[in-house]
């Protein structure tokens, strides 16, 4: 990055966030972002930049979040809240029809279409999230319709972290602290301005729409110092350089009983990771039997109900759920999707109400392992 | 002379009979069957859709006859209702319990844990005049129940769900997975983890719709124990957040309190030092 020209970089000020974001509502989009709401720093609509937590960051660790004031006014100065992206690209609650029984015929009525988003604040690991959904709902013989639509509309404005939280872990995923492709423009924030790096035409678009000046050399080195030092400052790590192996070979490690004791087996950590897709698929009728909606609702492998097959339940115990979603997500995405299902962002340890953390685990499995 | 209008007017043309309905309380405040009135509108769907055939809260029309669907609301707490539920199962089709009472006993299956006739002479200036069984009973003490919604009230939406299927001549699907699933879905901060307030979501059934964390309240557990939870790990770690062992007692112990799930768990300190 160091040493060429500053090609496909621009310095706005800050003040530009304004006219960024409301330009993006007069194109059409749907602009969404992180703000301040119930104690935390969640995703939702942006109306303007005085929506964004301006001063404000998060104390993160394992089962507790903390909303604390900064001594600055940094526009993003926190690492991530309990929402993720997915929000948008893969709802909690999708209608995906409607049946209508008329005279002759059941009618069937398809969903209102796919609002386009513009996501501002995307982090390096989200973006991988965003990829590795992408290899789940776009790839092979069968496409998510609805999923698509959402996804090709989408305008995604990441910003590089400037601090991590101590449940963070994307070094050990490779997916950050630093975007790392995926975005149409991305954002460094310094003291005074933002500098922009650009990843698609329509980011360069969007771009000219501002009021920018030509990034310098200097710019690139403190982007480049920023990083480094967020990098540097991360205390957890994840060592995956056994995967998928180390949990295929310890299907009986005495660990999943000691972690089911703790577990409350809620759908929390599924929840709020950003690459887990299970769901359900509810019939909801109305009571004159005239008309049902089909819903697509997120689900969990947590869930006991989710496992409830003919004559059973596959995973009757929680340490069998637990072992379940940790081996998917550390080992068997990677045989499924050819990439691993986690991408550091720590968020199932910060929103796990027992602060559970998948690092430890891992490492306590492997700890075995190497006895 | 002025006839008293009846509160759901009978269709004046004939009409196809519809599937009869009736609902039955036993110990219980009627907020369940409160549920039923509480549709609004989707009431007048439901007087189209089905004869209300014995509803004492609504009409004057006397107990007689059989019933395809049967909700019961209340606990069995004396001789005459335990007669009285055997009399509905037997004319009934399809019996649903509404809420905490009819399928846990309810609030007053807290007297369970002591001796009643103490509890009666505590209360009653005169206790001759009350009759009880030892025990606050569910329903299912004594007859078949073919569905249990859960709740102190019940969800009406659940109700209407329960009605829509059933009349459509299915079996209706009542989620009991974690709270935490519903309130994740709605997008809400967990007030566990970003405040530290003692919620009992973790451990307890989906169906309300996680009203009380909408309005950033804990959840205190109404919905009764969700599918196979591991109440006692939320116990440990809410006495960890600083929760005083008798408040977690009382938390388990208030609306689900002869569950055995929520019994465990608030007994955790049972027996230790605190």
């Amino acid at each position: 990055m160091s040493g060429g020209p500053a090609t496909g970089h621009a310095v706005i000020d800050k003040s530009e966030i304004e006219t960024l974001i409301q330009g993006l509502w007069k194109s059409g989009y749907t602009v969404v972002g992180p703000t301040i709401a119930q104690s935390a720093i969640v995703i939702d609509e942006i109306k303007s930049a005085a929506d964004l937590p301006i001063g404000w960051t998060d104390l993160q660790e394992g089962g507790s979040y903390r909303l604390k004031k900064r001594d600055d006014q940094a526009y993003f100065g926190y690492a991530v809240g309990p929402h993720s992206w997915k929000k948008y690209l893969f709802p909690a609650r999708l209608t995906l029809y409607t049946i209508k029984k008329n005279a002759a015929e059941l009618e069937i009525i398809a969903p209102d279409p796919a609002p386009r988003y513009a996501f501002l604040g995307v982090r390096g690991c989200d973006l991988r999230a965003i990829e590795v959904q992408d290899r789940t709902f776009l790839q092979g013989a069968y496409v998510d319709p609805h999923y698509k639509a959402r996804r090709e509309q989408a305008l995604v404005i990441a910003v590089n972290c400037a601090q991590a939280a101590s449940t963070c872990f994307c070094t050990s995923m490779g997916t950050g602290p630093r975007a790392r492709g995926g975005y149409d423009l991305a954002l460094t924030e310094f003291a005074d301005r933002f500098l922009v790096e650009v990843g698609s035409e329509r980011g360069q678009g969007v771009l000219a729409s501002l009021a920018s000046r030509p990034a310098v050399q200097a710019d690139l080195v403190l982007a480049d110092n920023q990083a480094r030092a967020t990098a540097e400052s991360m205390t957890r790590t994840l060592d995956v350089s056994d995967m998928p192996g180390l949990f295929y070979e310890n299907l009986d490690h005495p660990r999943w009983d000691q972690v089911a004791e703790r577990c409350l087996s809620c759908t929390n950590c599924t929840m709020v990771c950003p690459t887990c897709f299970c769901h359900s698929v509810d019939d909801v009728p109305d009571l004159a039997g005239e008309t049902s909606q089909r819903v697509r609702v997120w689900d969990s492998c947590f869930n006991p109900e989710f496992s409830h097959v003919a004559g059973g339940n596959t995973r009757p115990q929680i340490r069998e759920r637990y072992r379940q979603w940790l081996t998917h997500k550390l080992a068997s995405w990677v045989d499924q999707f050819g990439v691993s299902g986690c991408v550091g962002c720590g968020r199932c340890i910060t929103w796990c109400p027992v602060g559970i953390d998948l690092t430890e685990e891992t490492a306590a499995i492997r700890g075995r392992l190497e006895a | 002379m002025i006839q008293p209008l009846p509160i759901i007017a009978e269709p004046s043309k004939p009409r196809k009979p519809r599937p009869r309905l009736g609902v039955f309380k036993f110990a219980s405040c009627d907020g369940c069957q409160l549920s039923l009135l509480d549709c609004e509108d989707q009431l007048l769907d439901v007087a189209e859709k089905v004869e209300i055939a014995f509803f004492r809260e609504a009409t004057r029309r006397p107990l007689e006859g059989t019933f395809d669907v049967a909700l019961v609301e209340g606990s069995i707490s004396n001789s005459e209702q335990e007669a009285a539920i055997r009399d509905v199962r037997a004319r009934s089709r399809f019996l649903v319990c509404l809420g905490a009472c009819a399928s846990h006993g309810g609030i007053q299956a807290l007297r369970n844990q002591s001796k009643s006739e103490e509890l009666i002479r505590i209360v009653y200036a005169d206790p001759s005049t009350i009759e009880l069984l030892d025990q606050s009973h569910p329903a299912s003490a004594y007859v078949p129940v073919d569905l249990e919604l859960p709740g102190c009230p019940i969800n009406k939406d659940q109700l209407i769900e329960v009605l829509a299927w059933t009349l459509a001549g299915a079996r209706p699907m009542i989620h009991r997975h974690a709270l935490c699933l519903e309130c994740k879905r709605r997008g809400l901060v967990c007030v566990l983890v970003a405040r530290g307030e003692p919620c009992l979501g973790p451990a307890t059934s989906t169906g309300c719709g996680a009203i009380c964390m909408s309005y950033d309240r804990p959840c205190f557990g109404c919905y009764g124990p969700a599918e196979k939870p591991n109440a006692s790990a939320l116990a440990a770690r809410l006495a960890e957040l600083g929760a005083a062992p008798d408040a977690i007692r009382r938390l388990f112990q208030t609306f689900y309190a002869t569950a055995p799930d929520f019994q465990k768990a608030s007994r955790i300190h049972d027996g230790t030092r605190v």
